[in-house]
């Protein structure tokens, strides 16, 4: 498993210069480091959302650049479902081990104990118990009081309205007719007793934004991103990768080795993949250049309903 | 690949069609996938106001509530990009009570779009706009005179709205007007000249947002920066992280922290992608000095000319929140790292937007912007807005809720501040502009029985009510304690005196108002301790009460003790009491309560200026 990592991800050594990094990519990099930095200058005890994703990855690289030469100077926490992809956790492991980042990793106990699950669950349910609710334990129990996340405000149509630094009421509740305005490059970080923050440092980063700067500074990231042969099922529409033997097949579903990779990484029934013939970087900004289908359509969770991203913001998921 | 990165903001009024223009971008940019796509069709058939046709509009209206309501109700970023540029769109409200929503898309845009229906023209909504726009620094606009078909894309409509427009806009000083006839809806005049409109000859939208010069934030000024952060790595590295705001710095310049005046070279300019020669405005790096200098989170660093430093400052406010901004209320101003007290001490008067004119006002509400003169607890480091966007701006934060509640644009230094306007350390005036108040000494003189305790016993109750910081100073008190090794004989009654005098100074210092209730029966001592302080701060008053009168009272027992002859060196007795000549304030107290004493002293500070 490791060495299929080594193989996908091109790991940055110490420096590299980048004479080419495009102007605008330039631009948001800049604009990304100086909110990381006002966040740690701002709050007491930040910690930095690391969901193994690609705008994870470049959250990391970036978070590494703002505080260079020193380390990150915040925790980095993981919320495990206990559903993600194998290679995922692998991958997450040995990043941290590489970067000498401090990890904390968090699984909503009352959720395992019940065996909470996105298999005989519905998607909401399991998305409450074992996501927000697993959050918010994480963050009360660590007594953050700003979590740093790489949400982008084009993913999906209610983020387009989050603010850089996003207040939560007491409970982490996010109340959209409650938003601070925020004016130039002056964050609001101050918080009334009981009040958290999110941070969301790459807000106006778009796909191709995240996959051109992954290409040009050469960001590891998991191989699933990239296309291969692998183990699938079609339910409901779409490709189920099959990873671990959790996954029970339905009764006339053909287990079938298909050429695919994600756009969007996920827990893995929640999560399908798209037939793809893009093995590298190179590729994968091609073919995001080229895309006709919209990032998290590849996530089943945000079917629940309509708007249904909103209702789960305003209950506290990310 | 796009070569640049333009920030853009949308306005209009809520049916001009403002959703339509911005869906139709992104569809014509390739934005819009194919799910999306779909939805919104399904979308334009359940809400859509475009009947039969797909409405482009539904792809930005983005909350629920919002889409319920039929309005854009909060300001939302949309991003696009042709193979010339990378568009970040700030689509703000049109509504009136969201002015400062727009105030927000305002502040980072490059340029701003001015949606009009062309049967309306140029409306009131769109003048209060462009003013706000322009007073964000916005110098370019794009007049986007929409609906042209529906005044048959006749070319005299769309000149008198132009020529409206223009006239209106010479009141924001240089400004550029890029007027253009479009069809939202159908795409005229969007992404390429429509073939309804032969008559007109300028760019199509697209095209103009293309060619349209990024806007300066002050970038092309002397180098300056805001200090993010102190970084620490191993023993030796020390480095002061900052997004660069303007002009360039080289390895090798000269540099100053501008609040202490202290400067240092430097030495390497630090990225995680290897070290710069020089560093340009925008670029967020971490500077080595030496030698190395105390430099916090907040502090500026610039090459000469240096920016200006101020605790008073005239400024345009915009306001908020629903409670108002009140004179004289303490509040929260935000500059880049840094956090400082203070209040608007005086509003001067509020700008009416539709008219321009100027009203006067004791408080601004929610969306109005008023000229003010902000007091802050500490001197920041500041320069003009519209010379210097990132030291010439703030945030205004309300102490409870903590909530953002305005916007201040920094016009000047106001003039009164440069009185003390080097005084760059935390002196007195800060630490007593921390607590609302001037520092001074009231030194309470008379005989002994005169009433100076239960007077100034009352005054500092009063204080103490008004919120003010005191501290009582009591001869018998500082007796038993600091000068409890002192007696009566002339050599002690200085160093009492004197310790006395000292310690109400370093009162003073800490910004508090002293009162001292002392017998000081001479004048030279008195003299003393009014030297020891500034020229307005030491008030004698002199406790007036005739000496029959004390000695009738004699609430400790003192006179009938020194006319027995059982102590020596009485005042009054058997030693002199030197009266003020001329006191600041003169108690006489005979026939009066000593109530009404204390209300005369309330009434003397105020005329002084010691409370307001």
């Amino acid at each position: 498993m490791l060495s299929d990592i080594q193989a996908s991800a091109d790991w940055v050594g110490a420096v590299q210069r980048r004479p080419g990094l495009a102007p605008h990519l330039r631009a948001l990099e800049a604009e990304s480091i100086h909110i990381m930095r006002d966040a740690a200058g701002q709050v007491r005890r930040p910690v930095l959302l690391y969901s193994i994703g690609k705008d994870s990855s470049v959250l990391l690289h970036l978070a590494q650049k703002a505080f260079y030469p020193a380390p990150i100077p915040f925790p980095l926490l993981h919320i495990d479902t206990t559903w993600k992809f194998r290679e995922m956790i692998v991958f997450r492991n040995e990043l941290v081990r590489r970067i000498g980042a401090e990890l904390r990793v968090h699984t909503n106990p009352e959720g395992l104990r019940q065996n909470i699950n996105p298999v005989e669950h519905d998607s909401a349910t399991y998305n409450k118990i074992m996501k927000t609710d697993a959050l918010k334990q994480a963050l009360n129990q660590g007594q953050y009081d700003a979590a740093i996340g790489g949400a982008r405000r084009d993913e999906e149509r209610s983020r387009a309205k989050e603010r850089v630094f996003s207040v939560r009421a007491p409970g982490q509740v996010w109340d959209p007719k409650r938003q601070r305005p925020e004016l130039w490059n002056l964050y609001n970080g101050q918080l009334a007793p009981g009040e958290t923050l999110r941070v969301f440092p790459l807000s106006n980063w778009t796909e191709l934004d995240v996959w051109t700067y992954i290409q040009a500074e050469r960001i590891p990231i998991v191989s699933l991103y990239f296309a291969a042969m692998r183990r699938t099922i079609e339910r409901d529409g779409t490709l189920i990768v099959l990873d671990d033997e959790r996954l029970k097949l339905r009764p006339g579903e053909q287990v079938q080795e298909r050429m695919v990779r994600f756009r969007s990484l996920g827990c893995y029934p929640l999560c399908a993949a798209i037939p793809s013939e893009a093995r590298t970087i190179d590729d994968i900004v091609s073919e995001t250049r080229a895309a006709r289908i919209s990032e998290r359509s590849g996530r089943l969770i945000d079917y629940d309903e309509d708007a249904s991203m909103e209702r789960k913001k305003q209950e506290g998921y990310f | 690949m796009p070569d640049s990165l333009l920030r853009v903001l949308t306005c209009g009024s809520v049916d001009d069609g403002k959703s339509s223009l911005i869906g139709r971008l992104l569809f014509e940019c390739g934005t819009v996938p194919d799910d999306v796509m779909r939805t919104l069709v399904r979308d334009s058939r359940r809400f859509g106001t475009v009947k039969g046709r797909v409405d482009y509009a539904l792809l930005v209206d983005g909350l629920a509530a919002e889409r319920e309501q039929g309005i854009t109700i909060d300001v939302a970023y949309r991003y696009f990009q042709t193979d010339r540029r990378r568009f970040i769109l700030a689509d703000t409200p049109g509504h009136e009570q969201y002015t400062r929503n727009m105030a927000s898309g305002a502040s980072n845009a490059d340029i701003a779009i001015l949606l009009v229906d062309a049967r309306k023209g140029v409306l009131q909504q769109t003048r209060r706009h462009a003013t706000v726009a322009a007073m964000f620094g916005i110098s370019h606009f794009i007049l986007a005179v929409n609906k042209m078909d529906l005044v048959g894309f006749d070319r005299a409509v769309y000149e008198e709205i132009t020529e409206d427009f223009i006239t209106f806009s010479e009141n924001f000083g240089t400004v550029r007007t890029t007027s253009i006839p479009i069809c939202a809806r159908d795409g005229d005049n969007i992404t390429a000249r429509s073939a309804h409109m032969p008559w007109y000859m300028g760019p199509a939208l697209l095209e103009a947002l293309e060619r349209a010069e990024p806007r300066d934030h002050g970038r092309s000024g002397p180098f300056r920066m805001h200090v993010q952060g102190v970084i620490r790595a191993g023993a030796d590295f020390r480095g002061y992280t900052g997004t660069i705001s303007s002009g360039s710095v080289r390895c090798g310049a000269r540099i100053t922290n501008v609040i202490s005046r202290v400067s240092a070279q430097v030495e390497r300019i630090v990225t995680m992608d290897g070290d710069l020669e020089t560093g340009h405005a925008g670029d967020a790096v971490t500077l080595v000095l030496r030698p190395e200098i105390d430099i916090s989170r907040g502090d500026v660093l610039s090459d000469s000319p240096l920016p200006q430093i101020g605790d008073r400052l005239a400024a345009q406010v915009m306001w908020f929140d629903d409670a108002p901004l009140i004179q004289g209320r303490d509040y929260l101003f935000m500059f880049r790292g840094r956090v400082v007290g203070g209040s608007v001490s005086d509003i001067t008067h509020r700008l009416d937007i539709d008219t321009r004119g100027e009203i006067p006002a004791r408080e601004l509400r929610i969306n109005e912007v008023g000229h003010v003169t902000i007091s802050l607890a500490q001197p920041v480091v500041f320069e003009p807005y519209r010379l210097a966007p990132d030291l010439g701006s703030a945030i205004i934060i309300d102490r409870m809720t903590r909530n953002t509640v305005g916007a201040a644009l920094i016009e000047r230094a106001d003039q009164a501040s440069n009185l003390h306007a080097q005084h760059l350390d935390i002196d007195k005036h800060a630490r007593a502009a921390l607590k609302g108040q001037r520092p001074a000494v009231l030194w309470f003189t008379g005989l002994s029985g005169a009433g100076k305790s239960t007077v100034a016993n009352l005054v500092e109750g009063r204080l103490h009510m008004l919120g003010r910081h005191t501290m009582m100073l009591d001869g018998d008190n500082v007796r038993q304690g600091l000068n409890r090794d002192l007696g009566f004989n002339e050599a002690d009654r200085v160093e009492n005196i004197r310790r006395i005098a000292e310690v109400a100074k370093l009162f003073v210092d800490a910004g508090l108002i002293v009162l001292v209730s002392f017998i000081s029966p001479y004048r030279a001592e008195r003299m003393l301790a009014r030297e020891r302080v500034q020229e307005g701060e030491f008030i004698e008053i002199h406790v007036d009460t005739p000496i029959e009168e004390c000695r009738r009272r004699d609430p400790k027992g003192l006179y009938a003790k020194a006319y027995a002859g059982q102590i020596r060196n009485f005042t009054g007795v058997d030693a002199p009491y030197e009266e003020p000549e001329d006191p600041e304030i003169h108690l006489q107290t005979i026939g009066r309560a000593a109530e009404a004493l204390a209300e005369q002293i309330i009434r003397e500070l105020r005329v002084r200026g010691i409370i307001d």
